[in-house]
C-alpha cells in the first residue's frame, strides 16, 4: 500500500502535550511500525531506545511529518497530524509546515547549510519563514549560539568546526525558530566519543529551563540519568515504557533485558 | 616471395595497359549546393546533378576524348581542393580575379555577366548602387557582389551562404534589395512575384576554368577545347538552352582574341596583394587582419556568448528544478525538451529559428536568433548540469530545511540551489567555452562574427593558415579570463572545503 500524506486536523480537547495513537507505517513487506501509542507530558525528556532498525529513528520522523505513515494520528499541541485521503494536498503542505515551526529537529549527521556560516545557518528559517527582522533574528541567534557554546565561532562555516561543535550549532539552528519541542535523531552517533558530552550537555541545560524534547540514543547513561520517561523499541513494535530507573533496573520485558544486556 | 613479386608485375602491366586503352577520365571539382543555373541535383532526380557547366563540362570532355566526373566540392574550397589533387580542374562560376591567378591558371573565360540588384515590387526608390545608402543589402558571401557593395558603402550588408535564403529575406522584408550574379537572378529572383529587376547589370565578370599552375598542358587543350566550342556555337548552344545567354558573352565571344580584361574593382581590390610579400610587409598584413577580427568580429562573438550563456543558465536551471520537482507531465516535457535540443544538431535548430520562424510570422533579427537559438540549445546541457548537481546535494540538506518550517520552494532557493551552483560552476565554465566557439557556427544566419571575419579574410588573402592561427588565437586568449573567474568564483565558494 502506498503512504498517503498524513493531514493536519486540530482538536480542541488536550489531554497530554504530545500524544501518538496507534501509529502504523510499512514498506513494501517490511512493517517499520506496528501499532505504536505513547504520550509525553510538557517539559519532559523522553527517550527511544531499543536495537538498530527496530525502527526508533523511523518513529520520531513520523512526528514531524519527514516520514508518511499509514495509519494513526500524531497529535502535538494544538496540531494533529492524521491520514486521510481526501485533503488537497496544499492544505497539507500548509499545516505540516505549522507543524514544524513547533517541532525543532537535530539529525545525526547534522545536515548543516555547508554554504552558510553557523550565524547564518540559525538566521535563515526565521528569516525566510516567517520574515522576521534580521537584526533581531541576529540578535536571538548569536544569544542562543552563546547558549550553545559558540559564541566566538559565529561567523565560521560548518567545515571550519568540529563535529560536537556543528551539532551544538544545528541545535542552536533549531532553538532560533523558537519551538516548543525538540527531536533528536540519534545526535551524538556520528561523534567522536570524545565530543559526545559536550552535546549531551546541552540537550541536559534545555531539559534544565523546561524543554520538551524526545532522544533517539544509544547513551543509556545519559537516558537513565537525565530522562523521565523511557520507551524501548523492538522490531516496529513498542515493547516496554516506563521511567528509568524501572527500566534500567528491572525490566519487565525479556527482549528488553537481553538489549540492555548487549547494549550496557 | 617471388610469387608475391610476379603477381605484382602482373596487375602492374595489366593496369598499364587498362591506361593506355582508355585515357583517364576529366575530374572537375564543383558545389551542387551551389544551385541553378551553375550546378544542381535534378528536380526530377535528386541523384542526379545537372547544369549549365555539367553540360559544358560533357562538351570540354568530349573535345577532349576524356569522360568527364563530376566531383562534388565546397565552394570555398574549390581552390585548395585542386591544389591538393582532389580533381584536375575547379569549375563553378569562378571569377578571373588577379588574386586568384597568383594560385592557379584559369583558361580563357567561358562566360561573361555582371551582377543583377533585386528589391520587392513595391519597391520604388532603388534604381542603382547609389540607392542603396542606408539600406539592407544582401548578397552571397565572398563574391563579387558583397565587394562591389563593401566599396560603395554606406549600406549594411549581410552576406549569406545560399541564394534562396537571400531572396526569401528580400520577399520577407529583412532586406532591401539583394546583388547577386545575374544567372543566380535569373533563377531565383526573376520567378518571384514578389521581387522585380531593376537597373542594368552592375560590373563585369569572367568564369574561368582553374587548373593548376604545373598543368600547363591541359591548361592548353582546354584552351583549344573551349575555343572549338566556341566557333561552332555549341556553348551559346548550352546557353540558350539553360537561358542564360547575354550580351556580355555575346561580344566576349565575339572578340575572343582580345586578353581578359579586369575589371576595375579587381584593380582596386587587388593592387597590393598581388605582389610576393617580404617578411616586413607578410607581418604588416598580419597585423591589418586584427582590426576587423578584434573590432568587429572579437566584440561579436563575446556578445553573443555571454547573452546566449545567460539564457542557457537560466532556462536550464527553470528545466531541472520542473524536472525533478514538478509533476509528472511538466517533468517529462522538461526531460523530452532535454532530449529533443541535445539530440537535432544545433545548425538546423539555428536555420529553423532564422529561417523557418519567418513563415509563421515570427521575424528575429540575426542577433536575436543567434542568441535565442545557442541559448536554447544550450539550456539543455545546463539542465542535466543543474539536475546532476542539485542531486548531489545529500538528501539531508532538503529535510533540515524542511524542518525548519521551510517550503520546498523556499528549500530550493536557498538552501539547494545555492549550493549546486557551487558544484556545478566546473561544468558550467566548460559548457561557456564550448559555446564560445560554437558561436562561430551562427555565421550561418548572417551574423558577422569572429569565425565569419575569419572566412572574409582568409578567401580574400587566400591565407588560411595565417588568419586562421590568429583567429584561434583570438578565440582562446578571449576564453582564458572566463576560465580563470571561474576558477576564482570556485575556490571562492567551495566553504565546504576551506578548513582542508
Amino acid at each position: 500500500m502506498l503512504p498517503v500524506p498524513p493531514v493536519v486536523q486540530f482538536r480542541g480537547i488536550m489531554n497530554s502535550f504530545i500524544s501518538i495513537q496507534n501509529l502504523r507505517k510499512s514498506y513494501e513487506s517490511h512493517e517499520a511500525i506496528r501499532d505504536i501509542s505513547f504520550e509525553v507530558e510538557p517539559s519532559q525528556l523522553t527517550v527511544i531506545i531499543g536495537p538498530s532498525g527496530c525502527g526508533k529513528s523511523t518513529l520520531l520522523r513520523c512526528l514531524n511529518g519527514l516520514e508518511k505513515f499509514d495509519s494513526g494520528t500524531v497529535r502535538i499541541g494544538e496540531v494533529t497530524l492524521a491520514r486521510n485521503q481526501g485533503t488537497p494536498e496544499r492544505e497539507v503542505n500548509a499545516r505540516l509546515r505549522r507543524l514544524r515551526e513547533e517541532v525543532g529537529m537535530v539529525f545525526q549527521s547534522f545536515n548543516l547549510f555547508p554554504h552558510l556560516t553557523a550565524l547564518e545557518n540559525a538566521m535563515l528559517a526565521p528569516v525566510v519563514v516567517r520574515k522576521e527582522d534580521r537584526v533581531s533574528v541576529e540578535k536571538r541567534a548569536r544569544e542562543l549560539l552563546g547558549k550553545v557554546g559558540l559564541r566566538d565561532r559565529a561567523d565560521y562555516y560548518p567545515a571550519q568546526l568540529s563535529g560536537g561543535q556543528q551539532q551544538r550549532a544545528a541545535i542552536a539552528r533549531a532553538l532560533t525558530m523558537e519551538p516548543k519541542v525538540m527531536l533528536y535523531d540519534e545526535p551524538t552517533s556520528a561523534l567522536d566519543p570524545s565530543l559526545v558530552g559536550e552535546v549531551l550537555a546541552i540537550m541536559r541545560k534545555l531539559d534544565d529551563e523546561g524543554m520538551t524534547q524526545i532522544i533517539v540514543t544509544h547513551e543509556m547513561r545519559f537516558a537513565r540519568e537525565v530522562s523521565d520517561k523511557v520507551l524501548v523499541l523492538h522490531e516496529g513494535e513498542l515493547i516496554e515504557t516506563g521511567p528509568p530507573a524501572q527500566i534500567f533496573s528491572a525490566p519487565r520485558d525479556e527482549r528488553t533485558r537481553s538489549f540492555l544486556k548487549g547494549a550496557l | 616471395m617471388r610469387l608475391l613479386a610476379a603477381s605484382f608485375i602482373f596487375a602492374a602491366s595489366l593496369f598499364a595497359a587498362t591506361a593506355l586503352a582508355q585515357s583517364p577520365p576529366l575530374r572537375w571539382g564543383g558545389d551542387a549546393e551551389g544551385g541553378a543555373p551553375f550546378l544542381l541535383p535534378d528536380p526530377k532526380n535528386p541523384r542526379e546533378i545537372i547544369g549549365f557547366e555539367i553540360d559544358l563540362m560533357n562538351a570540354v570532355g568530349r573535345q577532349l576524348k576524356r569522360r568527364s566526373v563530376f566531383v562534388q566540392n565546397q565552394w570555398d574550397g574549390l581552390i585548395p581542393g585542386l591544389q591538393r589533387g582532389n580533381y584536375d580542374a575547379a569549375v563553378n562560376g569562378i571569377e578571373i580575379t588577379p588574386d586568384r591567378r597568383e594560385q592557379v591558371n584559369f583558361s580563357i573565360p567561358y562566360y561573361v555577366c555582371g551582377e543583377q540588384l533585386s528589391v520587392r515590387v513595391e519597391e520604388n526608390g532603388i534604381q542603382t548602387l547609389a540607392d542603396l545608402k542606408g539600406k539592407v543589402v544582401g548578397t552571397l558571401k565572398a563574391s563579387l557582389a558583397q565587394r562591389i557593395l563593401e566599396r560603395a558603402g554606406g549600406m549594411e550588408i549581410r552576406s549569406y551562404e545560399n541564394q534562396n535564403n537571400a531572396y526569401d529575406d528580400l520577399a520577407n522584408g529583412r532586406l532591401q534589395a539583394v546583388l547577386m550574379d545575374w544567372p543566380i537572378a535569373i533563377y531565383y529572383s526573376r520567378p518571384n512575384p514578389k521581387l522585380k529587376f531593376v537597373g542594368p547589370s552592375i560590373e563585369r565578370m569572367e568564369y574561368g576554368m582553374a587548373v593548376r599552375k604545373e598543368d600547363g598542358a591541359l591548361l592548353a587543350e582546354i584552351n583549344e577545347a573551349l575555343r572549338t566550342l566556341i566557333r561552332s556555337g555549341e556553348l551559346r548552344a548550352i546557353y540558350e538552352k539553360w537561358e542564360i545567354w547575354n550580351e556580355e558573352t555575346e561580344r566576349l565571344f565575339a572578340g575572343m582574341a582580345a586578353q581578359p580584361a579586369s575589371s576595375q574593382v579587381y584593380a582596386d581590390f587587388t593592387q597590393n596583394i598581388t605582389k610576393t610579400l617580404t617578411w616586413r610587409e607578410r607581418l604588416r598584413r598580419y597585423a591589418s587582419y586584427l582590426p576587423p577580427l578584434l573590432l568587429q568580429g572579437a566584440p561579436m562573438t563575446l556578445a553573443i556568448s555571454v547573452l546566449s550563456m545567460a539564457l542557457a543558465v537560466a532556462l536550464g536551471l527553470m528545466l531541472a528544478l520542473i524536472n525533478l520537482y514538478a509533476p509528472a507531465g511538466f517533468s517529462w516535457l522538461a526531460r523530452a525538451y532535454v532530449e529533443v535540443m541535445r539530440g537535432t544538431p544545433l545548425l538546423i535548430q539555428l536555420y529553423l529559428i532564422f529561417y523557418g520562424l519567418p513563415n509563421l510570422g515570427i521575424r528575429l533579427s540575426p542577433l536575436t536568433a543567434a542568441v535565442v537559438g545557442l541559448g536554447l540549445n544550450y539550456a539543455a546541457y545546463e539542465a542535466e548540469n543543474y539536475r546532476a548537481g542539485i542531486q548531489a546535494i545529500p538528501r539531508g540538506q532538503m529535510e533540515a530545511a524542511l524542518s525548519l518550517g521551510m517550503t520546498r520552494v523556499q528549500a530550493l532557493r536557498h538552501v539547494i540551489v545555492p549550493q549546486a551552483m557551487r558544484l556545478v560552476i566546473p561544468p558550467v565554465t566548460n559548457d561557456f567555452i564550448a559555446l564560445f566557439k560554437d558561436s562561430s557556427i551562427v555565421s550561418v544566419i548572417t551574423m558577422v562574427e569572429l569565425t565569419k571575419i575569419y572566412g572574409q579574410l582568409a578567401s580574400t588573402y587566400y591565407d588560411y593558415i595565417g588568419v586562421g592561427l590568429l583567429t584561434a588565437a583570438l578565440y582562446f586568449l578571449m576564453g582564458l579570463p572566463f576560465v580563470r573567474l571561474a576558477r576564482w568564483a570556485e575556490r571562492r565558494l567551495a566553504t565546504d572545503r576551506r578548513a582542508e
